[in-house]
């Protein structure tokens, strides 16, 4: 069996990010496994620009963004095998993959998960009505139209006001396709406010808030939709019902962290993010197994996921040159304005990220991290949304004891 | 007649493709008419996928007697076809004292039907077999089990098509007529066909086909059933069909552990007339997993994946009583015309001892020479995923395409989906080449290899974007090119 320090699952963003990093902190036996044709993952297909203002400070496409750091791939001459698919991780930490050249087993001391995630379907929503051609998740219209050339659409509602939905939703209306309206079953939207912006008020696309799809028609290729606008609870009005006729419905309405490979290596998950529970070395439950970006909790900007793996690098490095790192005992716990946090547990010993999401909009308020009651770090937001990830450091000497920390948001 | 078939069958669903195939046994020239683009898009592909013991059927009637024998054979006739069945058993969960009787009679029926492997088991025995089930006692089937409807379907057609039966797909039949000679003239779709026999399989176009014929009178009404799919991380919880106590018409809401793994809830039973609606009502996703929660407290929205519905054809009396199968063939008003009315369940349990059945009327009326070349045998697509590691590293060897995996969620190779794409039937859909393979029927609906599919079918098969459809007809899936390549 093959032995690496590090095996790296997938060649997106995270994994990218991570094996730079490696390289930089001097470790080099590192493989990159990619089931795809080409590294750079979802970024492909992110043709718009964006990208990159914080971690290069310019705005990149998506390829452009990706290059940056697959030309530097290349130039360390890190190893990766594209066309590659891991069928299987255990929890001695054996990668089992697929290609055409065979099927390999390797023997790593380290794996990084960096799968990223999957789109939230229509099955999974349970949206009712028929099922006809022309209902696509938001990523796979990208796909189609950006990767393959296909115009899978001409009149257009969109469910969900995520960021890849809205993105389409300006990406088909410069090709030519009519969108007539984004729907978000939540009070708030789910995307960034730039994107509603810059992809539905410059193009006159409205967005209706607390609205949903409530039936599907079509027996071949779809031929409309029912809209119905729903209560505090998210249940239908009825009575509010609307139809309107399209031939496409694209949905954005969540993403996934893609963890089935971790499941099976015996990774604990967090049932908030459906990523792995991680430790601030980004260390999952399996000794040894790390990951980060898109497979551990949805970011909405690939430059903090990006930033994520580099810190997970950091903390692998340490780990493959046999260090021992940091005991982590600390949970942090949360009140019922925070979603979720990364790291779910520290060690109390060191500086680490905090990365945390809000439940609600709140205006004018702090997230405040307690321990035993008293405050030792604090963020102030003019406004926090759920729509952005909240990160800021919290600093191992302000602690005062070795007991768990406490994130609330106050008004 | 130059083009004159001796038997058309009408509708390749799992019971016309039975038909054609045991057919295919004597020399004779066949064809089967088909409206859809594909052998399982109607009442064979949207169903259970159970095979039932045979006990839940009246002593005497057809549906007890070609029940228990399809149940009997479907172990060879899944080697010899090579589909996936697992004869992995079934319990009827019980509470009340009610139920117990309702559970005594219907096994001294299963008995009296020639049912073997019914047994009554306490809650301990039941907990054993079905840990994460609710209830004080159940009636065991060992011989029930699950299989593949898709794949069961296809494998007839194919070992038919194999056997020399030709499928003509997208042929609707419009009106048929006879001439002098008795000969049947079927108007299609796609133009006329002509043949000595004519067999009625339509399916839910029953009584349409029947009434051409001119045997009329038929009273034939849909139930519609709906069903949620739950995610393949739930089937380690069900290791067999979990049913409540029945009642005379209808089986009740069960949890089924599908072949491949995951978890299907369903049916409710719903009448009606519209055969073409496949639609899912909220209120009946809502009703399903409340229902079914009552005997499997693990349904979580989280683990959705897909809902879908089916349709049982049902021949019913004036007073709306479920009838019996009705296999037929009526000299004095359609000669040489096979009628089949009302199959519906247990029609997949029974379609080759239904079209035995169909076939020894027909020998009744006309000498049915052997066909020599008859081959029984059929050879499935190999899975990747269900092989060992060391089976797949040697399938990869000798296939590089087995080392491609295309669908992540189902793990589909290329070679998995060569195969479908030139599958013997000429099917060339997107659903047809999922029901093949499995690719886009995993957790994340094909998200990640539905491009690659489609654009596997248009260089395979040499077509252009706008011609690739989803499942019917009509469901184009691209309008053209975003932009003209140069």
């Amino acid at each position: 069996m093959e032995k690496r320090d590090v095996i790296i699952v997938g060649g997106g963003p995270a994994g990218l990010a991570a094996a730079v990093q490696l390289h930089k902190k001097g470790v080099a036996n590192i493989l990159i496994l990619e089931r795809e044709h080409h590294l750079g993952g979802i970024l492909r297909q992110c043709i718009h620009d964006g990208f990159g203002l914080s971690r290069f400070q310019t705005a990149l496409s998506g390829p452009e963004y990706a290059a940056r750091f697959i030309e530097e791939v290349k130039r360390c001459e890190i190893p990766y095998q594209t066309d590659t698919t891991v069928l299987e991780i255990s929890p001695e930490k054996v990668v089992t993959a697929a290609s055409r050249e065979g099927l390999v087993q390797y023997q790593a001391k380290a794996v990084i998960l960096t799968m990223g995630c999957r789109e939230r379907t229509r099955g999974a929503l349970g949206i009712p009505g028929e099922r006809p051609a022309g209902v696509f998740t938001a990523g796979v219209v990208q796909a189609y139209m950006n990767l393959y050339n296909r115009m899978p659409a001409k009149e257009v509602v969109i469910l969900g006001s995520g960021d890849i939905g809205m993105i389409m939703a300006r990406r088909l209306t410069l090709e030519g396709a009519h969108v007539q309206a984004v729907f978000e079953v939540q009070p708030i939207p789910s995307g960034l406010p730039r994107n509603i912006e810059q992809c539905l008020n410059d193009y006159g696309i409205p967005l209706y808030l607390s609205h949903t799809v409530t039936q599907i028609h079509g027996d071949s290729r779809l031929t409309g939709v029912t809209v119905s606008q729903v209560d505090e609870k998210l249940r239908p009005i009825p009575g509010t019902e609307k139809e309107y006729a399209c031939d496409t419905l694209i949905l954005s309405v969540g993403l996934i962290p893609e963890n089935e490979l971790s499941i099976d290596a015996g990774v604990q998950l967090d049932g908030r993010t459906r990523g792995a529970l991680v430790d601030e070395h980004y260390q999952t439950s399996v000794e040894g197994i790390f990951a980060a970006g898109n497979v551990l909790h949805v970011h909405d900007l690939v430059d903090f996921v990006s930033m994520e793996a580099e810190r997970l690098a950091d903390a692998a490095a340490l780990y493959v040159t046999g260090e021992t790192l940091a005991d982590c005992p600390l949970g942090i716990r949360t009140d019922e304005n925070v979603g979720h946090t990364i790291p779910q547990r520290v060690s109390g010993k060191a500086d680490f990220q905090l990365s945390l999401r809000v439940r609600r909009m709140m205006k004018d308020c702090r997230v405040v991290v307690r321990q035993n009651g008293q405050e030792v770090a604090a963020k102030r937001m003019k406004k926090a949304l759920p729509a952005e990830m909240i990160q800021f450091v919290v600093r191992a000497d302000k602690l005062v004891s070795q007991e768990n920390l406490e994130v609330s948001v106050e008004c | 007649m130059e083009n004159l078939y001796d038997v058309l069958v009408i509708g390749g669903g799992m019971i016309g493709s039975a038909v054609a195939r045991e057919l295919s046994r004597y020399d004779l020239r066949i064809g089967v008419l088909e409206k859809n683009l594909d052998v399982c898009y109607e009442t064979s592909g949207r169903n259970s996928a159970v095979v039932h013991g045979g006990f839940a059927y009246d002593t005497g009637s057809l549906k007890a007697r070609l029940c228990v024998e399809g149940n009997r054979m479907m172990g060879d006739l899944a080697k010899e076809l090579d589909f996936p069945f697992l004869r992995c058993g079934k319990v009827l969960v019980g509470n009340t004292k009610e139920d117990m009787e309702t559970l005594k009679r219907t096994m001294e029926q299963g008995e009296a039907n020639g049912a073997v492997g019914l047994e009554l088991i306490d809650e301990e025995r039941l907990h054993e077999l079905v840990p994460a089930v609710v209830g004080k006692f159940a009636m065991f089937s060992s011989r029930s089990g699950i299989l593949d409807p898709f794949q069961y379907t296809i494998a007839l057609a194919e070992n038919a098509c194999e056997n020399g039966v030709e499928y003509f797909f997208d042929s609707e039949v419009t009106g048929i007529g006879r001439d002098e000679e008795g000969n049947y003239h079927l108007a299609t779709t796609q133009g006329e066909f002509a043949c000595r026999w004519v067999v009625n399989a339509a399916g839910l176009g029953c009584k349409t086909i029947s009434d051409m014929l001119g045997i009329e009178g038929y009273r034939v009404i849909g139930s519609k059933g709906d069903y949620i799919i739950l995610d393949k991380r739930t089937g380690p919880l069900l290791p067999m069909p979990v049913y409540p106590v029945p009642s005379n018409t209808y089986m009740g809401i069960h949890v089924t552990n599908t072949i491949d793994g995951n978890v299907t809830i369903g049916p409710n039973a719903d009448m009606v007339s519209d055969f073409r609606y496949y639609g899912v009502p909220q209120e009946n996703m809502d009703y399903l997993a409340e229902s079914a929660s009552q005997l499997w407290p693990h349904i979580h929205k989280a683990d959705y994946i897909r809902n879908y519905s089916g349709i049982l054809p049902k021949w019913v009396d004036e007073q709306g009583v479920i009838q019996d199968f009705k296999i037929e063939i009526r000299d004095e008003l359609a000669p040489r015309a096979v009628n089949l009315v009302g199959i519906e369940s247990p029609g997949l349990t029974a379609a080759v001892p239904i079209a035995r059945y169909a076939i020894e009327q027909m020998k009744e009326r006309e000498e049915l020479r052997e066909n020599p070349a008859f081959n029984p045998c059929r050879k499935g697509i190999v899975r990747f995923e269900s092989l060992s590691t060391e089976e797949q590293e040697k399938l990869i060897r000798e296939n590089p395409d087995y080392g491609e995996v295309i669908c992540r969620c189902e793990k589909v190779t290329r070679a998995e989906l060569l195969q479908a794409i030139h599958n013997p039937l000429g099917v060339s859909t997107l659903v047809g080449i999922k029901y093949r393979t499995r690719s886009m029927m995993g957790r994340c609906q094909g998200g990640y290899c539905q491009m690659r599919l489609e654009q596997m079918i248009e260089e395979e098969l040499g077509k252009k974007e706008t011609e690739i459809l989803y499942a019917r007809q009509g469901s184009q899936v691209f309008f053209g090119k975003v932009r003209e390549e140069a």
